[in-house]
């Protein structure tokens, strides 16, 4: 792949609970030889507590850094965050197809935006400008036993008019690049079912109850662990996991990985800078189960040619107790 | 149940206001269900989504703006998404909240007031506070101790910062927030 050169949009919760995401994101973006660029002295997007002020005033609070990124002339914008995308995508989209709106929002705005940024998630940078045949060659390590319940949470996929990428019920985006860096990826029926999204701090019960849920559902699909590709969802997923044992009576203690850290194990990359140490619930163990791609294909040759031997030895048997019947037989 | 008196609370206007904000037309759902069916929070609304939109088609405007389900929307999209009649629902739904906030008939203050307390931290440092944020919402709340419990979890992973990032373009988008409070007094 040509190195193309992306604005990178981290948004705010990635320099603070989310720091682990921004870190392993530019780790793997590193690794993958895709080039970012941090906009410069780029704000707040306004996120869901703007568009419940109104709809001209958030796409301004979002459009001020499309204005920004415009004059970079990367033409692409790519963003970890799916609430910073969606409000990013929206701001953009409205913009570019209502002239009115786009006056209006310009009027709040120093430096009027013109339409030339097209947001796109990490995700879909990876699995459509990198590719899984490139994303699958950077593997130097397998981590066996690791089961993993992809969660893509509400509004990565959805609308589907502002999200244009992967499949608004059933997206698939998260599972590809995971078998392709070789991890057991399991069939996950609450990949989209909402966590609570930013109820957290206003009304913590309704979050740990849908939480549980989706927890629960892991366990059920025979996970060890679930991959996200947003902060909101890490949070209320880690973070809240203590919160929901208290309230719910449970006792789960399942790791919660953004998907960019477990791209990166796979990639021998050191777990420090991919921030595993900033995990609430301990992922020491998947640390630890880590193994190179040549011991992996090692303990599987022996573990198949323990298998041959005893099967080897089963015929034997089975062909010894023949020749013994034989032999009372014919006595 | 609450019962209505449908005539008397009627509010033509009202069904007027909201289509125009939403660019949605409401007369078009044929009460299906499926919102209702698909949305996550639908236990702990008073009216489910597709009441909302009952409502909504026979003009309920205090109903509507007072109820507790427009501000425990989060906006999820699946009812969006799965709305045979292609109407955007997660966007009246948003429109409503604009419009009760307008209004001044808030019934859920706690949400309100956190989102606020978020929205002041990006006016005055152009990006969220996180620790800011939760403490003027503690304080404004009277929940003075709301997640206290995370405090040393986030704190013994280093990811709580004491002092807000302020931006140098900070006053550029304090400046948006005051255009916008400017204009929609101008707007009544």
């Amino acid at each position: 792949m040509a190195e193309k050169e992306y604005a990178y949009y981290a948004g705010c919760s990635l320099e603070g609970t989310a720091v682990e995401y921004d870190m392993s994101m530019r780790q793997v973006f590193k690794a993958l030889g895709v080039s970012i660029v941090e906009p410069e002295d780029w704000s707040c997007c306004g996120s869901t507590p703007a568009h419940t002020v109104d709809r001209v005033f958030a796409a301004a609070l979002a459009a001020r850094n499309l204005t920004i990124i415009e004059k970079m002339g990367t033409g692409t914008v790519t963003v970890p965050c799916p609430s910073c995308l969606s409000v990013l995508k929206r701001a953009h989209l409205g913009m570019t197809g209502d002239e009115s709106f786009r006056n209006e929002v310009n009027e709040l705005l120093d430096e009027p935006y013109e339409g030339g940024v097209v947001p796109k998630s990490t995700l879909q940078v990876m699995l459509e400008d990198v590719g899984l045949d490139t994303i699958a060659s950077k593997v130097t390590h397998a981590l066996p036993g690791l089961v993993v319940a992809p969660y893509y949470g509400c509004i990565l996929t959805r609308p589907p008019e502002i999200a244009q990428f992967d499949d608004p019920e059933n997206p698939m985006s998260m599972d590809k690049i995971l078998e392709a860096v070789g991890v057991k990826v399991a069939d996950y029926a609450f990949k989209l079912e909402c966590c609570g999204a930013a109820f957290g701090v206003p009304k913590r019960d309704m979050v740990n109850r849908l939480t549980y849920r989706v927890l629960s559902m892991a366990l059920e699909a025979g996970a060890n662990c679930i991959a996200v590709a947003c902060p909101l969802c890490q949070q209320n997923l880690d973070l809240r996991q203590g919160q929901v044992n208290s309230t719910m009576n449970t006792s789960f203690n399942l790791p919660i990985l953004y998907f960019s850290q477990i791209v990166g194990l796979t990639y021998g990359l050191s777990p420090k800078e991919l921030g595993m140490d900033k995990l609430v619930v301990s992922a020491d163990d998947i640390v630890r189960s880590r193994i190179t791609i040549e011991e992996l294909a090692q303990r599987e040759a022996n573990a198949k040619a323990a298998e041959a031997e005893a099967k080897a030895a089963e015929k034997l048997k089975k062909a010894k107790v023949k020749e013994e019947d034989t032999k009372t037989e014919e006595t | 149940m609450d019962t209505l008196n449908l005539t008397k609370s009627l509010n033509l206007s009202f069904i007027e206001q909201v289509s125009k904000e939403s660019g949605q037309n409401p007369s078009l759902c044929y009460q299906c269900g499926n919102c209702t069916a698909g949305c996550p929070y639908t236990h702990f609304f008073d009216y489910p989504v597709s009441q909302i939109m009952r409502l909504l088609q026979t003009g309920q405007r205090d109903t509507i703006l007072s109820s507790k389900a427009i501000w425990l929307c989060a906006t999820c999209e699946t009812c969006t998404t799965r709305c045979p009649c292609e109407i955007d629902v997660a966007m009246i739904m948003d429109t409503l909240r604009v419009i009760a906030r307008r209004e001044n008939k808030v019934s859920e203050k706690d949400v309100k007031l956190f989102y606020d307390s978020f929205l002041n931290s990006v006016k005055e440092h152009g990006r969220l506070f996180e620790v800011g944020t939760l403490l003027s919402y503690n304080l404004r709340s009277g929940n003075f101790f709301a997640d206290a419990d995370l405090g040393p979890k986030v704190l013994e992973k280093g990811k709580i910062h004491f002092f807000p990032k302020k931006i140098k373009g900070r006053d550029k988008v304090a400046k948006i927030f005051t255009r916008f409070q400017e204009k929609a007094k101008k707007h009544g």
